[in-house]
Formats: C-alpha cells, structure tokens, sequence
C-alpha cells in the first residue's frame, strides 16, 4: 500500500469497488488473500514473501547498519514493533548470502505508571512479552519509564556521529565480513539461548512508590490528552536513547508503520511541528548524533502488518495506552488517526502520498542539520525553529501571549517584566546578572532567554526560549514545570548560562554571527 | 427457512476490549427466513455481544474504518464484504488497527 509510484490519479476511484480477481497477481495459480491495494491481491504465500522481501529490501537500499553493529529494536508490545522483530528473526535466520548481518537487541519501555496501571497489571503485560522476547534468543532490556526521573543531563546533548563513513566504506566492510564469516553469526539465534548471560535483565526491576507517583504528577501537571501524548513521547525517546548509549547500540529501530507516520506528519502539521517533519518521520533520524533512529517499518501499512501479523501468527501484546477508548475527538492526535484511517480505507493511496510529502522536504532542511545541542529543542532535539529576528510574527505571539498570561503558574511580576521588552530592566530585581553587558542586549535576550532567571537557583528556568514552536505548546498546556524530571531542568539550566556567557561577551566577538 | 448458522468469531488488535477482553466466541445465529450476511451479523453482534461504545466498532451498517474483517483467513474485500452469505463453521476475525505501534 505504501509503494513508491507516482501514478495516483488511476488509483483514486474507491477501493471499495470489489473489483479484484479472486486469483493472486504474482503467482496466478493460488488463490487470493490479501488485497494490497486496489487490483493488487495476494495469496498467502505471495504474501509472505513480498512483506519479508520489503524489510530487507528497506534495509539494503539504506546500507546504514554495518555488520556486527549492535542495533537495538524499541518493541512496545503493538503489531508493528512486534512485526519488525519477527522480520529480524526472519532475516537473521536466512540464507548467507540474504541474511541480515548485525547483533539485535531489544527493548521495551513499561509506560503502565504513566496510565496508572496496578503493579500488578504491569507485571503480568511484562510477563507476557518477556515469554516473546525470550522466544527470540536476543538480549533484551526491560525499562520502566519510572527511570526516566534519573537520567543524566547527557541524553540531551548530541554524541559524535560514529558510522559516518562513505557508501564504498559499507561495501568493504560487508566483503570482508563475507569473506571471515565472522564466529559470533555462525551459530544461529537459537541456540545462543544456552548463554543466559546475554539475557541478564529479565523482569520488571523494582519501581519505588515514590517514582511512580512522582511521574504521575509530571503526566498529570498536563492538561490535554494531544499534550500528554506529546511528552509521553518526547520522555520515552529520552529513555530509548539513553538505553541505547548505556547498552553500547549504535541504531535505534522504531516500529513506525506507514499509517503511523502519516498520522504522525498530519499531527505535526496541526502541532506546528511543520520544520521537524522529515526527522520525525524519515527513515533515519540523526538528530542525536552518536545515536541513529531508524524506522524500517515506513513502507507498511497497518493493514498489512495487521494480516502479516494473524496469518503467521506474530506475537503481539495489547497494551492500554492515554487514548484507549477514547473517541475520535479526544486529541488530535486522534482525531488525527480517525481521518487518515478513513483515508486508508476510502483512498488507500492517499495515505503514502502524506507520508512520502516528507522525504521531499528532506533535502532542503539536511543543509542545516548541523547545529551543536545548543542549537536544539530541549524536549525532542530538533534543530529550533524558534531562532528568529525580534521583530517576526511569531514573536508578537509570544508577547501578546506572555501579555495575557499574567497569572499563570511561575510567572511573577518580576519575569514578566524581565519579558516585555517595552519594559526598562532597571526596575527588576534580578537585574543585576546583566550587568557586565549592555542594557540593550539585556532586554533582547529576556525577549527569548530570561537571562537573569538563573541567579536564583530555586527559580525554574525559562523553558520556553529553548524549545522548538510545538514543544512551546507542550509545556503552556502543563500547570507548572516544576515537575519536569532534573535532568531537563539542568540541562535547560546550562544552556542559559551559556547563552547569557555568549551574550555577555558578545561585544568583544567580531561582527558576523550576531545571536 | 435457513437452519441456523454456528460460526467462530474473533476480536483482536484491542477489539477485544470492547467485547469484556474475551477474543474468541464461538456463536450460533439462529435460523431465519433469509441466509445470514455480513450485515446482519454486525448487527446481531452489536445486539449480544457488543459491551459498550458500539461507535467504536461500527459505522453505519459497517465496520468503522481501521477494522479489518477477514473471512476464512482471506480478506473480506475479497468475500463481498457486506453481502457475504456466512456458511456453517466460518470463522470471521475483526482486527483493529487503531493505535497500534
Ligand atoms: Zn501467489
Ligand atoms: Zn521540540
């Protein structure tokens, strides 16, 4: 459903119309089962074949995985993850010469306290995958989002990028593995299970009370369901990523299925996280450097994986998420998902057309991919959009926002003067970190910095300078940011110092790069 | 008169869910004047077996978009969808792809 061809206009008519022979298209001898897309059905085994041939086919083309690299598989349990770790068993299992060539491992965030889930709900969800990850002979970590309270400052900053090696560098290293036949692949996966060492981490570690109710604060302290969703997925990406780094993998696979990722770009269109698009849904995702996101499932469709899945009997486990039983209008998000279902349903071909939008904007933005973390979101690291000159529409927004907003949580009368630039800095306390620089440049930072926030080490620090436009709307749907796990606070702590350090000597820089 | 029809269902995908999480049943539709379709057995189902919030399984006189139907193993844009005649011992799985990741 998701293939690239350009021709859309013969496929608009709806899909409804059975007008599909009964015999497969690829072999023509067994009977049909799967329509993939108008015209387009196939037998069981046709099938079969076409979705494995995919997953390799997506891989091989992208040539980003080296031999031997370590490639962690985020599986949360739901059909596409589920799917993509079968295809890697699958690929691991072939032929030399097919066989897919680098070390899985998997991991599976328990999100169950940010929906209040019973321990013991939790226990039995992770008992239940444990017996499929098991199945897999691969390593495999289970990680509560509880731990993401603890992580270091250090997942917000980008790594060094480590495979970053011309196309002829992949070629030689895939001959020479060949050529070796490296030990570590010659005994198939499953007969690695008579090495339990590999599998260490294998239930729900201890989760305290206290953790569990200190994230239940942080989800509550948001009050829309689009916002939860959106920092449900920006804490879990933290902690896929730091797991990823702790456990030495390079690539990061995420389940993302083609449906998936064209509800997610609609989403991000209305979110305002138009200049994140094709990181956010792009084959792979650079944005923590060290670390590539991959996401090898684009090319499905839900339909697909969804039949893949019951006809070969993949496992997967149903797990309740925010939006469980909630209606179409619950969020956006779902409002979303409803709209582009009926899309799929009614005009399958729509559907790869939203997401394959995104790859056209991907050459334009890659110019500017190099900004160091300073330079990025705070929340989901992409490269901020927000950076631009006083006078622009988009901060009047934020003005006649903060304006507004006298009375929001945090928001003293001393910040918001600091934050109308209309504003002398003279009358506010806090003016006196400013002094070493101009009262001009002052008043500019506080436009989007707040520089002074930061002598006062109980003040939390103002976020919002450091986030990208959709995060900004993230954070203004939650009551307080006091609840925000450390490690964002003292990142965000860092990156003003060093902006106000940067402002302060900005005078004594030669003129070119004025902040 | 058309004998009734004993037939096995089953929900997955988080379809169960509206359904006490209970994935498969094996029913029997009892006998009427017309051979059973499709379209009378969704609505059937929706008479007892649905739990709760039958918005978010049916639309119309179908499925809501996002829940696929197969029929015998195959798809059911292959069967005729709605107007398929349910046979004795067929087996009809619902499978919802809303929200899966
Ligand atoms: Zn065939
Ligand atoms: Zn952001």
């Amino acid at each position: 459903m998701c293939q690239v061809d350009e021709v859309y206009s013969d496929h608009l008519e709806r899909a409804a119309v059975p007008s599909v022979s009964k015999k497969c298209l690829k072999c023509k001898e067994a009977a049909a089962a799967v329509v993939i897309r108008a015209g387009h059905s196939y037998c069981r085994g046709c099938f079969r074949e076409y979705f494995i041939h995919k997953f390799r086919a997506m891989l091989g083309k992208n040539r980003i995985i080296f031999p031997a690299e370590k490639v962690l598989l985020a599986v949360s349990g739901g059909p596409s993850s589920c799917s993509m770790l079968s295809l890697v068993q699958e690929g691991l299992s072939q032929s030399a010469h097919k066989k897919l060539r680098f070390l899985p491992g998997i991991v599976y965030i328990d999100e169950g306290g940010a929906i209040s889930q019973s321990m013991e709900e939790r226990q039995r969800i992770v008992a239940e995958l444990q017996a499929v990850f098991k199945g897999t002979g691969f390593p495999f970590h289970i990680v509560p989002l509880e731990q993401v309270l603890d992580l270091p400052s250090s997942v917000l900053v980008t790594g060094p990028p480590t495979s970053d090696q011309p196309a002829s560098a992949y070629k030689a290293a895939v001959d020479h593995f060949i050529q070796n036949n490296s030990s570590i692949f010659s005994a198939p996966p499953d007969q690695e299970e008579t090495s339990p060492p590999s599998q260490k981490e294998t239930s729900l570690p201890d989760i305290q009370e206290s953790r569990v109710h200190l994230l239940q604060q942080l989800i509550g302290s948001v009050k829309t369901l689009t916002a939860k969703a959106d920092l449900l997925n920006i804490l879990r990406q933290h902690l896929l990523v730091h797991t990823a780094r702790a456990e030495g993998y390079s690539k990061l696979m995420l389940g993302d299925s083609c449906t998936r990722l064209a509800v997610k770009l609609l989403t991000s269109v209305s979110l305002g996280r138009g200049a994140q698009l094709p990181q956010d849904t792009g084959f792979s995702d650079p944005r923590y450097g060290d670390i590539t996101l991959m996401r090898p499932m684009r090319d499905y469709s839900s339909k697909e994986i969804a039949f893949y899945n019951h006809m070969f009997k993949v496992p997967s486990v149903f797990i309740p998420s925010l939006e469980t039983k909630t209606t179409d209008k619950a969020s956006i998000q779902r409002l979303t998902e409803g709209f582009v279902t009926k899309l799929q349903a009614d005009f399958p071909h729509t559907v790869s057309a939203i997401y394959r939008t995104s790859e056209k904007l991907q050459t334009a933005f890659r110019s500017s991919s190099t900004a160091d973390s300073s330079g990025r979101c705070l929340f989901c690291m992409c490269i901020l959009d927000t950076a631009v000159e006083s006078a622009s529409a988009f901060n009047m927004t934020l003005i006649s926002e903060q304006l507004s907003q006298t009375k929001a949580a945090g928001n003293t009368k001393a910040e918001l003067q600091q934050q109308s630039p209309a504003e002398p800095e003279s009358s506010a306390p806090a003016g006196q970190c400013c002094s070493s620089g101009g009262g001009e440049d002052c008043g500019r930072a506080a436009g989007g910095g707040g520089c002074c926030s930061t002598d006062k080490a109980t003040e939390t620090p103002n976020l919002r300078s450091l986030l990208c436009y959709s995060c900004q709307l993230t954070i203004k749907d939650m009551s307080s940011v006091d609840h925000l796990p450390l490690y964002i606070l003292s990142e965000a702590q860092r990156r003003q110092r060093r902006s106000q350090m940067r402002e302060e000597i900005s005078e004594f820089l030669l003129d070119g790069e004025d902040d | 008169m058309a004998a009734p029809v004993s037939i096995q269902l089953e929900f997955g995908g988080g379809a169960e869910l509206l359904f006490d999480g209970v994935k498969k049943h094996h029913v029997t539709l009892p006998s009427q004047s017309e051979p059973w379709d499709v379209k009378q057995l969704l609505v059937w189902i929706q008479r007892n077996l649905l739990k709760e919030r039958p918005e978010l399984f049916v639309q119309g006189d179908s499925v809501r978009p996002g829940i696929l139907v197969l029929i015998n193993d195959a798809d059911w844009e292959l069967m005729g969808e709605l107007d398929y005649q349910l046979q004795d011992q067929d087996n009809v799985v619902f499978i919802s792809t809303l929200h899966g990741g």
